[in-house]
């Protein structure tokens, strides 16, 4: 065995010495007519490529310029566009959907893309041997999905078929009116199954690479950098207008920053917290809402926390305003409820900051004035950021209510795991919503769904959420959502709603065009270009 | 001595067992998972994963088939870097490493013994106190402070140089610079110091003496007498220094995106990436080890009064 590492070593250190060449490249991109490259900090070197495999923003940028499932988002608002399908439509009071398939669509290889294609990659997204993350997204859809993902039932049980070449059809678990929306998420992507068929694992390799997006995978050096270049094959190929995008795995806040800066990047996606106060006054930082909610969770089910008068007089106890003006400063949202605002939903509001009405709970809750309150902790996962709320929360519950609260710390998945298992009082959580519809921020408080860490339960509640599932789109089934979440806040305060998140780009939109804010925070490559 | 060599060698594999095997335990020990996320995986999701990487087996189960896989060099695959085996990663990352750590202690030590023999032979003056000054500030200020002013300077004012990236960029050998001086600093500084105080030392000993009285010229007692003399305690700081300057690169490599293994150091257990961290945990030890073993061979050599039998 040590012989064999002391080869490996030698190996490596020989392979250092030859592999410092690298000249090749800046010479390829001077013969080309000045090509338009736009690079942009990724903010970390993706997981995978494969769009089955992966779950985070990183690779989601990715997914957008080298496939295409069969909605695409729209630049400007993330609302849904056709991708692969042409179009569609709803039958069985909108629990069977029936898409179009675009004709003449290819893999980058030239391999034909059909409604088969679309059965094949769902089937295999759901197949456990596959081992997808968020296969738990397209079983929330499907009808026979989460028999099939569980190893329940075979894959003849996912309600999912080609009707002939070019129609798809899927059976849904209810009429659920979000799924167009949320069908452009990469869990639903569509991938060359004759490429993986071929090189397994290997197949996101760029030189076993095949993909149907605007962008074909150039390369990939890990942790240093993706290039994509356009696909010719792209059924809108005309529409793609940057030569080369360059994704930059970049850590490192203040190094993104000052290469921003310097002009080595065009888009960072991120800011260094610490320079956030005079960093906002640049024209090109933009900071948007975000479908996002960061809060607080209560242990509902210990003491004195499964008291809602208590849960209340928390919520109300602390000054949301002064926390994103004064510690925050990012521009996030002060929040009182858990869904962010929505087209569509009516909003609903209460339960504002009110020191005195908070008092009077607590002292009906048997603790006047914080007397004999029990001592206990607010969880967070380590991070300055987190950390500096938790902090003012602490100072104003100490002020305002005479509680007193002690911090702390765990390292990310020592936290999600103590959060998970419910081994908490209080403890931060943050949502970014999978499509736009109040029920992503919704349906993971009904009893005991995995993500209910606070073991919130009330049986209305259940009830009302279950109810919106099965009811067609419309104000009606929005104002059944919004009873729903009155009671689970306005009413049981189940958990404490903090501030909406904003996302933050630094990007010169003199120069770029194409470059659109909206909720989801998704920018395709495919409509960014060169003014 | 052959023999003595032999035997050391051996030696290093149980030490390597021992430490994997402690690593494993200690991993494993640690709450959370490769999959935990922010939104927690349904448990017929996480049971199809688990089973794909044979983390529904027992302990030490799993703990067999990872040693085989490293009896034939198979470091298995990375659970967070799903499309690359452990294996890849670390051949791919490590050579970039060794490139910076081996510039780094061979720029550290190139200045350091030449500012510590200027040093000692100028003593008290104000050459002396220049050259200590510096060596005070290199070992005071980390290199997480002097990697950032560099950029700052170089990179935002001068603009001479990039900010960041690495020698298979298009940029190519001047990214080497600023990582360099940043890694190298505290180094520089050590053996500075240490090679002044070894070099005062030999000076006054009794064998440059005689040197000094056979009428040898001051050039030659200091490169064939006082050099080697003044090496020993240098060349078994440089052993650890090496081991140092690669596992402790984790930071520099962050700011100027180089794309070592260092990040994964830290970021592998953060991640419960449990073969990442064991691939890791080995490359690192087997450096320390070999580093270890290379200078007690060496100093056989430098020191006559040492024999091993």
């Amino acid at each position: 065995m040590k012989k064999a590492f002391l080869a490996l070593l030698a190996a490596l250190m020989a392979f250092a010495f030859v592999s410092c060449g690298g000249k090749e490249e800046a010479a390829e991109v001077a013969m080309v007519k000045e090509p338009v490259e736009f690079r942009l900090n990724n903010g970390a070197e993706p997981e995978s490529l494969d769009p089955h495999l992966i779950q985070g923003v990183p690779e989601h940028r990715i997914y957008e310029a080298l496939f295409e499932g069969l909605i695409t988002y729209n630049p400007e608002d993330a609302s849904p566009l056709p991708g692969v399908a042409e179009s569609w439509e709803a039958s069985n009071g909108g629990t069977t959907y029936t898409f179009k398939i675009r004709e003449g669509l290819v893999w980058t290889d030239g391999v034909k893309i059909d409604a088969n294609t679309v059965v094949d990659s769902w089937i295999r997204m759901l197949d456990p041997a596959t081992g997808s993350n968020y296969a738990w997204f397209p079983n929330m859809f499907i009808k026979g999905a989460e028999a099939f993902n569980s190893g329940e039932a075979g894959a003849d049980s996912v309600q999912i078929r080609a009707l002939d070449d070019m129609t798809f059809q899927m059976d849904l678990l209810g009429p659920l009116p979000y799924v167009i929306g949320a069908l452009a998420h990469y869990s639903f992507g569509i991938v060359p199954m004759h490429a993986i068929e071929k090189f397994g694992n290997d197949w996101t390799k760029p030189e076993n690479f095949v993909g149907n997006g605007p962008y074909v995978l150039e390369s990939w050096v890990p942790q240093d950098k993706i290039t994509v270049v356009p696909n010719d094959k792209y059924w809108d190929a005309e529409a793609v207008k940057l030569d080369r995008v360059v994704y930059l795995p970049i850590e490192d806040q203040n190094t993104s920053h000052n290469m921003y800066l310097n002009g080595e990047i065009d888009w960072d996606t991120t800011a260094p917290q610490d320079q956030i106060e005079q960093i906002q006054f640049r024209d090109d930082y933009h900071a948007t809402p975000q479908l996002g909610t960061y809060y607080y969770v209560f242990q509902n089910e210990k003491k004195p926390f499964d008291d809602p008068r208590v849960r209340k007089a928390l919520s109300m106890g602390f000054n949301r305003k002064n926390l994103v003006e004064k510690i925050t400063k990012a521009g996030q949202i002060p929040a009182y409820s858990m869904v962010p605002d929505m087209a569509g939903y009516p909003a609903i509001s209460g339960n504002f900051e009110d020191f005195d009405e908070a008092k009077k709970l607590l002292a009906e809750a048997g603790y006047p004035g914080g007397e004999g309150f029990p001592a206990f902790e607010i969880l967070y996962n380590t991070s300055e950021g987190h950390k500096k709320i938790a902090e003012y929360i602490q100072s104003e519950w100490k002020n305002n209510l005479g509680i007193d609260v002690s911090l702390l710390n765990q390292e990310w998945a020592t936290y999600l795991s103590t959060r998970n298992m419910g081994d908490f009082q209080v403890a931060r959580a943050g949502w970014i919503g999978d499509y736009q519809d109040p029920n992503t921020f919704l349906d993971m408080f009904i009893t005991g769904t995995p993500m209910n860490g606070g073991k919130y339960s009330n049986p209305k509640y259940d009830e009302l959420i279950s109810k919106a599932a099965t009811m067609p789109d419309g104000p009606e089934r929005m104002s059944v959502l919004a009873d729903a979440e009155k009671i689970f806040i306005l009413e049981d305060m189940g958990v404490m709603p903090i501030y909406y998140y904003v996302t933050i780009n630094m990007i010169d939109l003199n120069k770029w065009g194409g470059f659109n804010f909206n909720v989801l925070d998704t920018h395709p490559p495919k409509d960014i270009y060169l003014k | 001595m052959t023999k003595y060599i032999i035997k050391r060698f051996l030696g290093m594999i149980p030490t390597l067992l021992i430490i994997t095997t402690v690593a494993f335990i200690i991993m494993r020990i640690a709450p959370g998972g490769p999959f935990d996320r922010e939104r927690a995986i349904p448990e017929a999701v996480r049971e199809n994963i688990e089973k794909r990487y044979n983390l529904d087996k027992s302990l030490p189960e799993q703990y067999l088939i990872y040693l085989g896989g490293i009896i034939r060099g198979d470091f298995g695959p990375s659970y967070k870097y799903r499309d690359q085996t452990v294996t890849d990663l670390i051949f791919n990352s490590l050579p970039h490493s060794l490139i910076l750590g081996t510039l780094a202690l061979l720029v550290a030590t190139f200045f350091g013994v030449l500012a510590g023999i200027i040093a000692a032979l100028n003593q008290n003056t104000w050459i002396d106190y220049t050259a200590m000054s510096i060596a005070v500030f290199g070992v005071s200020v980390p290199a997480f402070v002097i990697g950032p002013v560099l950029m700052l300077i170089f990179a935002m004012k001068l603009k001479i140089l990039p900010t960041s990236g690495w020698i298979t960029g298009p940029d190519g050998w001047v990214t080497v610079i600023m990582p360099l001086i940043a890694l190298s600093m505290s180094y520089f500084a050590s053996i500075a110091r240490l090679s002044r105080s070894s070099v005062l030392e030999v000076v006054r000993s009794d064998y440059v003496r005689t040197a000094k009285a056979k009428g040898l010229s001051p050039t030659m007692i200091i490169l064939k007498h006082v050099l080697k003399g003044a090496m020993l305690p240098v060349v078994s700081y440089l052993g650890i220094a090496y081991s140092g300057i690669i596992t402790g690169s984790v930071v520099i490599e962050q700011i100027f995106r180089i794309p070592g293994l260092g990040r994964f150091f830290v970021q592998s257990s953060l991640n419960r990436d449990y073969t990442m961290i064991m691939g890791v945990i080995i490359v690192y030890s087997t450096i320390v080890i070999l580093m270890n073993f290379l200078v007690d061979i060496l100093y056989s050599f430098l020191d006559p009064r040492i024999s091993y039998q």
